[in-house]
């Protein structure tokens, strides 16, 4: 019994990361209508940056993300700048193929800048930490993770609906043409936008490098998870992508734990399951 | 003083106005009138920019501005009323304003003032935008397009489809907007009220302006002869 509330409690935390991988990926569905390939791959990118960001100045993992932080964003802004602002009202075929070759260029870079090994992140003492409640023993760091996770949810949440940048989000994401009479200039805001969906990724990338390795290769898996977990959630709803992220990072655990190796099989048969019992998502409007 | 000179525009290979030339000057108000399809909206789209047009040909107190984004022109003080209203369905009524109050001037149509000035839609600040009934979404986009603070209001049909009363509450806020000096374009099909409410008259035709003229000496037989081309 004690086993399966820790599988539990670890498959949550494990899930509330997942939710913010998704939040980059159903932001700019949600506000660009564009779906970014490459998002798997930024988030190794992400890893990489906080690696040599500890290298070079010997600050920790989580620490670290006042380097990573702000270049993520400057990244974003830039993609979108030079990139993204070119195929983001040409339908949805367009930024597909431009992010998809994006995502070949970030892996082919990665290995020939860092070669094709396996890298971590060493969090150190706190990796190691952990408590008990009841017989049930939590790790401090997926705690940490799961609560800057949830916390960075519920405040893009509430960006989007009390301040002048979410009326602007929800507004373009309406109509963008009436948008730009009320003087929202769409390309600049898109800039914005961006960088903070790679600033999101760069706090996912970091809490993920802390408990799983990454190599070049490993972005296309984090892009299904985080794929996976906005249209399980239903699309263009933060807690919805919450509750997604919760459900496959559950089913992945259990699956581990009848059969190691069989993890992210079971994240995907109960998505499978899932979207052909509701196939607008748990929290979507009505098909 | 707002103006087009030899003004072409169109969408694509279409061209649907040809060598348009029309003012409005500071304070006045402008009736636009013609048949479905003559161009009316593509005119004003034209002017603040939805719709490009030559650099020369559309000019603001003498600086050509026809190359500016919709953006900067709404800086310079133009705001659209767009057909069909066009409101924010995930944005509540006050949103809407907040959000136009927000990228636009500053100056005296705040958002406390214009609900302070339609009470009707002071108790509905909460609603979003598009549950309201036609009359009330209409009085919304009017109040969005002031919320920027223009010199220059370009009401496209705001009369279309709603009932007299709804009409009434409408044409009184465009008074009101009247007295304090903005400048208004008005797109009606009415072309009585459009007569009854202007300083002056366009009529278009195919994209062509074919008659102007003072409201006041305005002859209905020759205005209905311009607006169904006959
Ligand atoms: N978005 C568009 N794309 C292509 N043609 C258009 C578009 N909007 C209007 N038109 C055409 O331009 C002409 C003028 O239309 P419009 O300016 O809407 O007329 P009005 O507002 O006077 O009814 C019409 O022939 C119409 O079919
Ligand atoms: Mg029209």
């Amino acid at each position: 019994m004690q086993a399966m509330i820790e599988t539990l409690l670890n498959g949550l935390m494990l899930g509330a990361l997942y939710a913010l991988f998704g939040l980059g990926l159903s932001l700019s569905l949600g506000v660009m209508r564009m779906i970014n390939i490459a998002h798997g791959d930024l988030i190794v990118v992400g890893a990489y940056f906080t690696s040599v960001a500890m290298e070079l100045t010997g600050l920790g993992a989580l620490t670290s993300l006042v380097i990573v932080l702000p270049l993520m964003f400057a990244l974003g802004w830039l993609a979108q700048i030079t990139l993204f602002n070119r195929v983001v009202d040409r339908g949805p075929l367009p930024p597909l193929l431009l992010t998809f070759g994006l995502s070949i260029v970030l892996q082919n870079v990665l290995r020939e800048i860092f070669t094709a090994d396996t890298r971590s992140l060493h969090a150190g003492d706190l990796a190691r930490r952990g408590f008990e409640v009841g017989g049930v023993s939590i790790g401090v760091l997926p705690l940490v993770s799961a609560i800057a996770a949830i916390v960075l949810l519920g405040a893009t949440h509430w960006l989007i609906g009390h301040t002048q940048l979410g009326r602007q989000a929800r507004a373009v994401s309406d109509d963008p043409s009436t948008a730009r009479l009320v003087g929202v200039d769409d390309r600049r805001f898109f800039a914005i936008v961006t960088g903070f969906i790679f600033a999101t990724i760069g706090v996912a990338a970091v809490l993920y490098a802390i408990r799983t390795p990454f190599s070049p290769s490993a972005g296309p898996e984090r892009l299904l998870y985080s794929f996976e977990t906005v249209v399980l959630g239903g699309l263009g709803n933060i807690w919805g992508t919450l509750l997604g992220g919760l459900i496959i990072g559950v089913a992945q655990l259990f699956g581990a734990k009848l059969s190691s190796g069989l993890g992210p099989f079971f994240g995907h048969l109960v998505f499978l399951v899932a979207l052909l019992a509701r196939p607008q998502g748990l929290f979507g409007r009505g098909a | 003083m707002l103006r087009t000179e030899r003004l072409s525009a169109g969408y694509g290979m279409f061209q649907a106005l040809f060598d348009v030339s029309f003012h409005v000057a500071p304070g006045e108000v402008v009736a636009l009138i013609g048949a479905n399809g003559a161009g009316k909206s593509t005119l004003l789209r034209a002017i603040v920019g939805s719709v490009p047009a030559a650099r020369d040909s559309v000019t603001l107190d003498g600086t050509p501005v026809g190359g500016c984004s919709e953006i900067e022109r709404l800086h310079m003080g133009i705001a659209l009323v767009p057909e069909g209203r066009r409101l924010f369905p995930s944005l509540t009524v006050e949103e809407n304003l907040l959000l136009a109050a927000g990228n636009g001037r500053p100056g005296p149509w705040t958002v406390a003032r214009l609900f302070r000035e339609l009470p009707a839609l002071d108790g509905l600040r909460r609603r979003p935008a598009t549950a309201l009934s036609g009359g009330q979404q209409q009085l919304v986009a009017l109040c969005r397009a002031l919320a920027s603070n223009p010199h220059y209001v370009l009401c496209d049909e705001v009369s279309l489809g709603l009932s007299p009363v709804a009409v009434d509450a409408v044409y009184g806020l465009l008074a009101k907007v009247r007295n304090e000096g903005v400048a208004m374009v008005l797109v009606e099909q009415n072309v009585r009220r459009a007569l009854g409410a202007s300083h002056r008259y366009y009529c278009l035709q195919k994209g062509r302006i074919v008659l102007e003229g003072a409201s006041r000496e305005a002859d209905y037989g020759r205005v209905a002869t311009a607006y169904f081309g006959v």
